[in-house]
């Protein structure tokens, strides 16, 4: 169906050498699979720091009482490894490093639409995390209000605000400028006879991303600028003493921030489908359906926001509407699931690293999901609201969704990466270990949350010690499995057998490419037929 | 590497870039209407501390403004580069004239003891309170949307004056018009929010 491209033996972009030099040369490229690889080296940097702080919260809750810090300690750590995790890591996650890697090269492009503007917004992420960075190590104290910088206490706090608010500014304005570049790159750039419905299912959720990064995004802009001006000038926006209203703060950031969840899972869906097809050796089931639930979650995320703030006061009106909207939003997620479980379905299945995490992220996914959907009803949203059941589910979402399938591209486009295989003895080892600890981690949560036991205290009643320690437990294997995971692509990207152009029999353009690509991906634009 | 130049690619972006501008100013229109509806009475008194005439001239120079951004894109594609230039330089004379009745109005309120945080504004109620701190905010955060258009507007006057934007390559003109365009636009409802309905 598609043409086979000619290629000349020029350098592949690892090895392509431009004015500059050293390091200048990946810093100051505006190739689209050096950008991809900066964010994730940037982003695997500050995934150790982010899971430090949360082994630390661990150690922390391993007994009831005092363990390893106090109360305000703590309080300092959650709301650091929320920044850390949320705005500098999942956000970006996906889109940043596979989307710039592999949006053009699915698409037969040569480069995104604007390469300039491209690196630009990893500079600006740079700059955002710089930013965190200084309100860390600065002032009063580093910040302690959750990563939701709830009002009134985000600006009456002693803690560093001003400059973790303008980070999380900075670093949304870099991912604005990320999904503005990608839907024009879509637009205009896909090859000849790449129609919409022709376009691999990894693009069209980037492109749903995209959208909801655009138009998304500058809500929380405009609310966190409005946090910076009561703490700069005591203008009263969220201050009751002032005649604010503090709800109206959570509505604002709940508008952005719950879209900000499909952020972060609409691109670990696309990797999904493009891993599960591939070593089930089928076309994925229902690629219509796929798309159109894509574009069907970007558009009703938009309205469930309200559905974190069920015990802040809202009218019954209201509590009805978020409820509803929340249960029909699982309806596209689990056309998903379905095309997914019938993609495999009489497939010749080859079991491989990367179809270990998408299989793994189905599981965690459903219970994440289906957790949700609890939460939609509000009898049991008031019961579980600021639990540890509610740290279960988001978790189970966001590092089990967004996270499994992070590992899972990372193994499955390895060898297109780096041109290398990684070794798959460890890498399977790595991935037990780390669904293990996964599990006994985050499943106790559950109970603990169904318990009553509630999120955000260093401290705990006696009765949910046992639950505790398992957690706790789970948290240091997990971080074991995850050490062996990233040991192992690490030494393979550097020592692993040469890979071929296609290892796995894959059916989209990157694998009509060499490993790793050249500078320019395609000699000649692709036409597909 | 060839040069990759897509006109129509480069004006979907700027477009795009409007959305999230008016996004980023809805959140503050939302705040404003929750705040007005709770209010009423306040934002109704309050509204007539502000001067109208002033106002409008502004609004007059604003529209103005945006009519020469205009006609020097047309100018340009006319291959008229000094009418362009002259126009250009007015859009940015009146973009600066606005900006110096921002100056006198603020400082006329702050000289009054009208700013956030001060006593004589807590002392009018919460209303009041509102009132200014989002006319501060919202006014304050359009007239940096001007300096940043002016900026922008500055680079196109040096471009132009290079040749690097001609009769068959100016979308980068093109677009410091659209977004100049939404910088009026954003004003034509900040105008009757904050001065008109009393």
């Amino acid at each position: 169906m598609i043409s086979e491209p000619k290629h000349a033996s020029e350098p592949s972009y690892l090895e392509y050498k431009g004015k500059h030099k050293g390091i200048l040369a990946w810093i100051l490229s505006t190739d689209h699979k050096r950008i991809g690889l900066l964010y994730l080296y940037t982003i695997m940097s500050f995934f150790v720091v982010g899971a430090t702080l949360g082994l630390l919260m661990k150690l922390e809750l391993i007994a009831p009482g005092k363990t390893i810090m106090e109360a305000q300690m703590y309080n300092v750590t959650f709301t650091l490894h929320g920044i850390i995790m949320i705005f500098v890591i999942v956000i970006p996650g996906l889109p940043a490093v596979f989307g710039n890697f592999f949006l053009p090269i699915m698409i037969g492009a040569k480069d995104v639409a604007f390469p300039r503007l491209n690196l630009l917004s990893w500079w600006v992420y740079i700059a955002g995390i710089i930013l965190v960075l200084i309100a860390l190590f600065t002032g009063d104290g580093p910040p302690d209000t959750g990563w939701t910088f709830y009002a009134p206490y985000s600006f009456k706090t002693a803690g560093n605000m001003l400059p973790a608010v303008f980070g999380a500014f900075v670093l949304g304005f870099s991912s604005i400028l990320t999904g503005l570049n990608f839907i024009v790159t879509i637009h205009r750039m896909r090859a000849p006879g790449m129609r919409w419905l022709k376009m691999p299912i990894f693009p069209w959720t980037l492109y749903g991303t995209a959208w909801i990064q655009l138009l998304a995004t500058p809500i929380i802009g405009i609310t966190l600028l409005m946090v910076a001006g009561e703490r700069l000038f005591n203008i009263g926006f969220f201050d009751p003493a002032l005649g604010g209203d503090p709800i109206l703060y959570q509505h604002l950031f709940w508008i952005y921030s719950h879209p900000a969840v499909y952020i972060m899972i609409l691109p670990a869906m696309g990797a999904i489908s493009e891993i599960i097809p591939t070593f089930a050796r089928k076309e994925i089931f229902g690629y219509k359906f796929v798309v159109g639930s894509t574009l069907a979650i970007a558009f009703v995320g938009y309205f469930v926001w309200g559905h974190h703030m069920f015990t802040s006061g809202m009218s019954g009106t209201a509590l009805f509407a978020f409820s509803i909207l929340t249960f029909l939003v699982a309806i596209p997620s689990a056309i998903k699931v379905f095309n997914w479980i019938s993609t495999l379905y009489k497939g010749s299945i080859r079991m491989e690293t990367p179809l270990y995490w998408a299989l793994s992220f189905i599981f965690v996914f459903m219970i994440g999901g289906l957790s949700g959907l609890m939460q939609g009803a509000v009898a049991i949203n008031v019961h579980v609201h600021d639990t540890h059941f509610i740290v279960a589910h988001f978790h189970f979402i966001v590092f089990g969704g967004t996270g499994f399938a992070f590992f899972g591209a990372m193994h499955y486009w390895f060898p297109k990466i780096w041109g290398r295989m990684y070794d798959a003895a460890w890498a399977n080892t790595g991935w037990i270990i780390f669904f293990i600890g996964f599990l006994s981690l985050y499943g106790p949560m559950f109970y603990l949350g169904l318990q009553g036991m509630p999120r955000r205290y260093y401290d705990y009643d006696e009765s949910f010690h046992g639950g505790n320690i398992l957690s706790s437990l789970g948290a240091i294997i997990m971080i074991a499995g995850a050490m062996v995971i990233i040991v192992n692509l690490i030494r393979s990207a550097r020592k692993g057998a040469p890979a071929v152009a296609d290892p796995w029999g894959g059916r989209g353009l990157e694998w009509k490419i060499p490993s790793p690509p050249p500078l320019e991906n395609f000699d000649e634009i692709p036409v597909i037929k | 590497m060839e040069v990759h130049r897509d006109d129509e690619g480069s004006k979907i972006g700027m477009w795009l870039f409007l959305f999230t501008e008016m996004v980023l100013f809805s959140g503050l229109f939302i705040v404003y209407s929750v705040y007005r509806y709770l209010n009423r009475e306040a934002f109704h008194q309050a509204a007539a501390h502000l001067d109208v005439a002033l106002g409008t001239i502004n609004t007059i120079i604003l529209l103005a403004s945006s009519a020469t951004i205009a006609m020097s894109i047309s100018a340009i594609q006319y291959q008229k580069k000094k009418q362009a230039l002259a126009l250009l330089t007015a859009t940015v004379v009146l973009g600066l004239v606005f900006l110096v009745n921002k100056y006198f109005e603020w400082g006329e309120k702050i000289g009054h003891g009208i700013y956030p945080g001060s006593e004589t504004l807590a002392s009018y109620g919460h209303g009041d309170v509102l009132f200014f701190g989002l006319y501060y905010f919202m006014t304050g955060l359009h007239a940096l949307h001007i300096v940043i258009g002016l900026v922008f507007i500055g680079f196109v006057i040096w471009y132009i004056a290079k040749d690097r934007i001609t009769h068959d390559n100016f979308s980068v003109h093109e677009n410091s018009g659209l977004y100049w365009h939404l910088v009026d636009l954003i004003w034509i409802f900040l105008f009757p929010l904050f001065y008109l309905i009393t």
